[in-house]
């Protein structure tokens, strides 16, 4: 063996030693969350509200106005979310406007979470006085998830061969209806996927809902869109530094429900993937 | 017909007012955060906001120095960025160029699943397992403080780095690589004298948007780094980033008090910031697309 294939030997093994220490850690931290969170997993801890300062109980609270943040989220960001992509991929001229839209996106996806959670709490909050309330909290987590779900709409509109285009363009179909009927449902598996991963995100979120809606504690459900609700990530937050004599099992189980949450919705995007190559005919 | 054609008409109305309001929403978030900024500077000084080493929002006359706190985060951010730049690359380049098929998917699934653990998990792990841990082997007078945050940031922000990096190094074009196999180079050679060098404003790239989701990070960094606003001397001691800083003291703000306005001002200075990297990181990644 020369001297070349010795580098390279040790260069590869380097390599490979550094993507196992980015694997490692994913592995420890949900091995741990796991194992010390399955002893205090109960339905009662699931269904139950949480008791005597928190320090008891459930989380069904948090739960459910997660769910109810991500369900409103979805309603103003998935619509505006699919007609910008649409501009940008069958509309959009290459003009300065078009640029700007661009740039913009890019900056939406750069803004730190917490300014987010500023912006949301001046314009909604305050300045148009929606209160603390899901609508404040949804419409603030929507704008922060425009930017994945319109890339992901923008890449699954432009995988779509242009020959299917042209095709109904050719037999006179209007521009929209072409859209509408021969572009758009071959890419809605790209733009699910898409909206699925963005919600993940929107889930597991703390920083833009600490002052737009979440509830320190507020054990019982939401009744209108104007009510506050409590959210899991906020919550285990808030048990995991807020409380003192917190029992550890508990905030073990909060952060492995909100864990198993978010990683049943990616399982969701994967099982989409996977059906979406299958179906993939051109 | 003429329904048809006002329908349509209609619905491009709509489609192009969509695209124009992504870029209001960008409009209005700077507008809304100058907005309440500037009513700071009325009473206190800019120079003292930019320049004043104390950040004491409750004192008498309270101090609004934003030092301290930029400093935080520059310390959080730095030893991030030491940690996972390297690292990130060397994975990116083992996933593109190195890894088998069927390891390479299994490998970029594990990233995406540490790309969908909330910030608050990591936080929690770090408060729980890996600032004690740090303190004990490190013998540190508390676990919470910056080399602690900065190593849960690293984590954070690899998704981003490999991701992008990866993509960056497929698009090397394969007869770049040829050339070099060609003239009898190993594929250690190739890889680090013509395909790194042809990726390099795609890495570039990776790495500023990595370092953008670092400084913009709140939850890891309000919960593990101890929240001292002082000037940090070390990254073993407790420090406090502006990120923390915001959603930390904003439950406690009076709306409209000075306090309150300054923390619009921080968040001001955050999102010029995070503006600044990733306009500078669109103008890298369309470089490297030619």
């Amino acid at each position: 063996m020369n001297l070349a294939r010795i580098r390279e030997r040790i260069a590869f093994t380097i390599l490979g030693l550094s993507t196992l220490f980015v694997i490692l850690p994913i592995f420890a931290i949900v091995f741990y969350i796991v194992k010390n969170a399955i002893g205090a997993i109960s339905w009662n801890f699931i269904l139950d509200i949480p008791r005597h300062g928190m320090r008891e109980g459930g989380i069904y609270p948090a739960i459910v106005g997660t769910i109810c943040l991500v369900l409103g989220t979805i309603l103003f960001s998935l619509p505006l979310g699919i007609m910008s992509a649409i501009y940008l991929v069958e509309y959009a001229n290459d003009n300065f406007f078009t640029k700007l839209v661009k740039v913009s996106i890019v900056n939406l996806s750069g803004i730190p979470s917490i300014v987010y959670g500023l912006f949301g709490m001046a314009l909604f909050v305050i300045f148009l006085k929606l209160g603390t309330s899901i609508l404040s909290g949804c419409l603030t987590l929507s704008i922060m998830s425009l930017p994945l779900i319109i890339t992901a709409t923008k890449e699954a509109l432009e995988a779509v061969p242009f020959s299917f285009r042209e095709i109904s363009l050719s037999l006179g179909a209007t521009k929209w209806q072409t859209i509408r009927y021969c572009v758009l449902p071959y890419a809605l598996p790209g733009i699910l996927t898409g909206t699925v991963l963005s919600l993940s995100r929107a889930a597991g979120e703390t920083a833009p809902i600490l002052f737009t809606v979440a509830a320190f504690y507020l054990p019982r459900l939401p009744r209108s869109i104007f009510d506050q609700v409590m959210a899991l990530p906020y919550h285990l937050y808030v048990i995991s530094t807020q409380i003192p004599n917190m029992p550890l099992r508990l905030s073990f189980a909060t952060a492995f429900v909100l864990i198993v949450l978010v990683f049943l919705m990616n399982l969701v995007n994967v099982i989409l993937r996977i059906q979406f190559r299958k179906k993939k005919q051109w | 017909m003429c329904i048809r054609e006002i329908k349509e008409s209609v619905i491009e109305f709509f489609i192009k007012i969509s695209g124009f309001i992504i870029i209001l929403f960008v409009f209005l978030i700077f507008l809304f955060l100058l907005n309440d900024a500037v009513l700071l500077f009325k009473d206190f000084p800019l120079k003292e906001f930019i320049f004043g080493k104390r950040w004491l929002p409750i004192s008498n006359p309270p101090h609004f120095g934003i030092v301290p706190l930029l400093l935080g985060s520059l310390y959080v951010t730095f030893f991030a960025t030491i940690i996972c730049v390297p690292v990130g690359i060397a994975s990116a380049l083992f996933i593109a160029e190195i890894a088998p098929k069927f390891l390479r998917n299994i490998l970029k699934s594990f990233i995406e699943i540490l790309a969908s653990i909330p910030s608050v998990v990591l936080g929690f792990v770090g408060i729980v397992w890996l600032g004690p841990f740090l303190k004990d082997t490190l013998k540190l007078n508390t676990g919470m403080c910056g080399l602690t945050g900065s190593f849960l940031l690293a984590l954070m922000a690899l998704p981003t780095i490999i991701s992008i990096s990866e993509d960056a190094i497929i698009s090397v074009p394969k007869s770049f690589k040829e050339a070099a196999f060609g003239l009898g180079a190993t594929r250690w050679q190739t890889l680090w004298r013509v395909v790194l060098p042809s990726a390099s404003s795609g890495i570039i790239a990776a790495i500023m948007l990595g370092i953008g989701r670092v400084i913009g990070e709140t939850m890891v960094v309000m919960m593990v780094t101890g929240n001292a606003p002082l000037v940090p001397k070390s990254i073993l001691q407790p420090l406090r980033t502006l990120t923390a800083t915001i959603a930390g003291e904003m439950g406690e703000a009076i709306s409209g008090s000075e306090h309150y306005f300054a923390l619009f001002a921080v968040g001001l200075v955050l999102f010029i910031i995070t503006f600044i990297i990733n306009f500078l990181s669109v103008i890298l990644l369309s470089r490297s697309k030619k």
